[in-house]
């Protein structure tokens, strides 16, 4: 499903977004690259702490001291971002490109009701009135299938459940009909049960609007379910990259086979999960070569020299399917072990 | 609302009456009595002792003077003289010839009602609240948004000032600068309607609840700026000033509400030394001169004043938190 034909809605190109803190330079987000195209679900994965939520963030403009974006270029409908004045880019925000949030209940104001919340959003990029904008947020309570709807838009925050706030995001974010919606972890606080209408009606939305969502998670099961194409993050890097069934059926780096492997499979009789041994590096002294070498179990099985001196690069090994990793690629001194099919 | 507001104002009732017990019992521990004179000058004689306190009731006891107090009691001619619970605080013991609520609400002739001693007082307490309230949160707020900066350790030096150095020094200390060194305004100021003569006692009385005030904002705010709902309405595409001021500082504010009336009970005392020490011509010196002359019934009523006026004050923060915090509501 690689859409060569097709120009990108949002190219992210060599992103880096460092954090100065006392304790040194982390590197949260390290050259990464993607783009989505128009109406596609892109799934980003890892690990907490993989830097996921720093890319959405960075899209967003919103981070804070000491984080700042060092490098790269984030290009939406060809126009960099990371030009736009500040002045300019507020009209990007939740107009052209929302985000709805892992915890809904604190991510709403306390204090305000939640029609107030979304009239605020339509009032300040579609210059809707006070009556307008309250009346229009009523209308989109419905459409996220929030029953009551006329009744529900006058609730506080803490009188809705985790659900109907997670809903109340969504029609708050799709209240301008943005091009881009990104989803950080949009179903992690909640119930099974709620994740999978959340899951639902975000895909019943999408092919509504035709908007194209970035689903950030770590949740495969999610992945799986929701995005056509994925990307694999590990420690501020971008590992692999493919549509959504050749990742899965064939996942190339060893980090994804071993995400993949340690997931429970419902019936299936394990003594023990596969797990990945050891922990996400620390992103302040990250290895010299491959990120994922210290805890990589393919590189000792072949007995590759070059992982933890030379970084490899993200590199196409089938067409579309994209991987950073020394099994699938040749340097001097160095023959890649296996060739992907 | 109504339910909760009327049974809040009953209870007033029983804690001025308690308020009322303590005070008289305490009252009449101490020594002495309201016909003492100053050691060195003329004694006031035994038999004039004896008249006096027998037209004043003072010859009957205890229990007796605190019924008749409150409730009230047949007189010399024999007429029923109502008391406080007719909102009669009875005659001053000192000032010959007028009552208690004379004292406090009645102005001086020809002059309105913020003329009286109560009006001064009010006066001088709302210019020092609304001087802590419009300093201290602008200036806490703005020590948050600038963490760390210099900003921050300036207002943050300064409000270790105010809470730490108790209002009579801090009162000293200006009265040395401003009015012994600069000569900018007298060290007793005498008229009070010079509006220059007001600024240090205002400044002084509300220095340290504007320092209070401004810690507790910048704490707050900083609680504040770390919260979900700030990213979200930065993610909606909101102006840094309307996140700060729509969607930060309502909610920063809540706790800052808290304090305004302990703020208030603090401003009642301070007034007391300040008024003193400013020879201000309010109720706070008033009650301080009644307890020097054991002036009973001026104790009694000034004290009950201020405890109602307190109590009517945390009465509106409560009311004010329901306003300001949809999560509170009230238990009816």
């Amino acid at each position: 499903m690689a859409k060569t034909d097709q120009k990108p809605l949002l190219e992210v190109r060599n992103l880096k977004t460092y954090f100065y803190t006392e304790d040194g330079v982390v590197s949260a987000v390290d050259g990464v690259s993607f783009e989505v195209y128009p109406g596609e679900v892109l799934g980003i994965v890892g690990e907490s702490g993989c830097g996921k939520s720093v890319t959405s963030l960075s899209i967003m403009r919103l981070i804070a001291p000491p984080g700042k974006i060092t490098e790269g270029e984030i290009l939406f409908g060809g126009k960099n971002l990371l030009d736009l004045s500040e002045s300019e880019m507020t009209k990007v925000r939740g107009n052209k490109i929302s985000m709805i949030f892992q915890q809904p209940q604190t991510a709403l104001n306390p204090v305000f009701q939640v029609d107030d919340q979304i009239a605020e959003v339509l009032n300040i990029h579609k210059d809707f009135g006070a009556e307008a904008g309250k009346a229009r947020a009523i209308e989109l309570l419905k459409m996220v299938g929030i029953p009551d709807a006329e009744r529900r838009a006058e609730a506080y925050p803490h009188e809705l459940s985790g659900g109907m706030a997670q809903r109340v995001m969504i029609a708050m974010a799709l209240a301008c009909v943005p091009e881009l919606l990104i989803a950080d972890e949009p179903t992690t606080a909640l119930d099974v049960t709620i994740q999978a209408q959340i899951l639902d009606l975000m895909r019943d939305l999408r092919s509504k609007m035709g908007t194209s969502v970035i689903l950030i998670t770590h949740d495969l099961g999610v992945v799986a379910e929701m995005a056509e194409r994925v990307a694999v993050m590990y420690a501020g890097e971008v590992v692999e990259q493919a549509d959504v069934n050749p990742l899965f059926e064939q996942p190339l780096h060893p980090y994804t086979q071993g995400l993949i492997g340690s997931i429970p499979v419902l019936g299936q009789l394990k003594e023990r999960l596969d797990v990945i041994p050891g922990s996400v590096p620390n992103l302040v002294n990250l290895p010299a070569g491959c990120r994922f070498a210290p805890r990589c179990l393919s590189r000792e099985k072949f007995g590759l020299k070059i992982c933890t001196d030379v970084k490899p690069d993200l590199t196409e090994v089938i067409p579309g399917h994209l991987v950073r990793c020394w099994l699938y690629q040749n340097a001097e001194g160095h023959q890649a072990p296996l060739k992907a099919k | 609302m109504a339910t909760y507001l009327i049974r809040r104002l009953l209870w007033l009732i029983p804690i001025l009456f308690v308020v009322a017990l303590i005070t008289f019992i305490m009252m009449h521990a101490a020594p002495g009595g309201p016909w003492d004179r100053d050691l060195n000058a003329r004694q006031v004689d035994a038999t004039t002792q004896n008249t006096l306190n027998e037209y004043y009731g003072l010859d009957k006891p205890l229990w007796r003077q605190f019924t008749a107090y409150v409730f009230g009691d047949v007189n010399k001619e024999n007429k029923f003289v109502c008391g406080l619970v007719c909102g009669n605080l009875g005659p001053s013991y000192r000032v010959r010839g007028r009552t208690v609520q004379d004292i406090l609400f009645e102005p001086p002739k020809e002059k309105s009602f913020l003329y009286s001693r109560f009006g001064y007082s009010m006066r001088l307490g709302g210019l020092a609240l609304s001087m802590a309230i419009l300093i201290g949160i602008p200036a806490g707020m703005i020590a948050a948004l600038k963490q760390n900066t210099w900003i921050d350790y300036v207002s943050l030096f300064i409000t270790s000032i105010g809470i730490s150095i108790p209002s009579f020094v801090m009162a000293i200390f200006l009265i040395i600068i401003f009015a012994s060194m600069l000569h900018l305004v007298n060290v007793v100021p005498k008229d009070w309607d010079d509006g220059k003569a007001w600024i240090l006692p205002a400044a002084v009385l509300g220095f340290g609840t504007m320092a209070f005030t401004a810690r507790l904002t910048r704490a707050s705010m900083l609680e504040v700026l770390r919260q979900d709902y700030v990213r979200t309405a930065r993610a909606k595409g909101l102006h840094e000033r309307v996140v700060i001021f729509r969607h930060m500082l309502r909610n920063a504010l809540i706790p800052v509400v808290t304090i305004l009336g302990p703020a208030l009970a603090a401003l009642v005392t301070g007034s007391f030394i300040i008024e003193t020490m400013f020879g201000f011509p309010g109720m706070g010196r008033a009650y301080v001169t009644a307890i020097g002359q054991r002036d009973y019934s001026m104790i009694l009523g000034t004290t009950l004043l201020f405890v109602f006026l307190v109590s009517l004050a945390n009465l509106t923060v409560d009311m004010l938190y329901v306003v300001i915090d949809p999560r509170i509501r009230i238990n009816e």
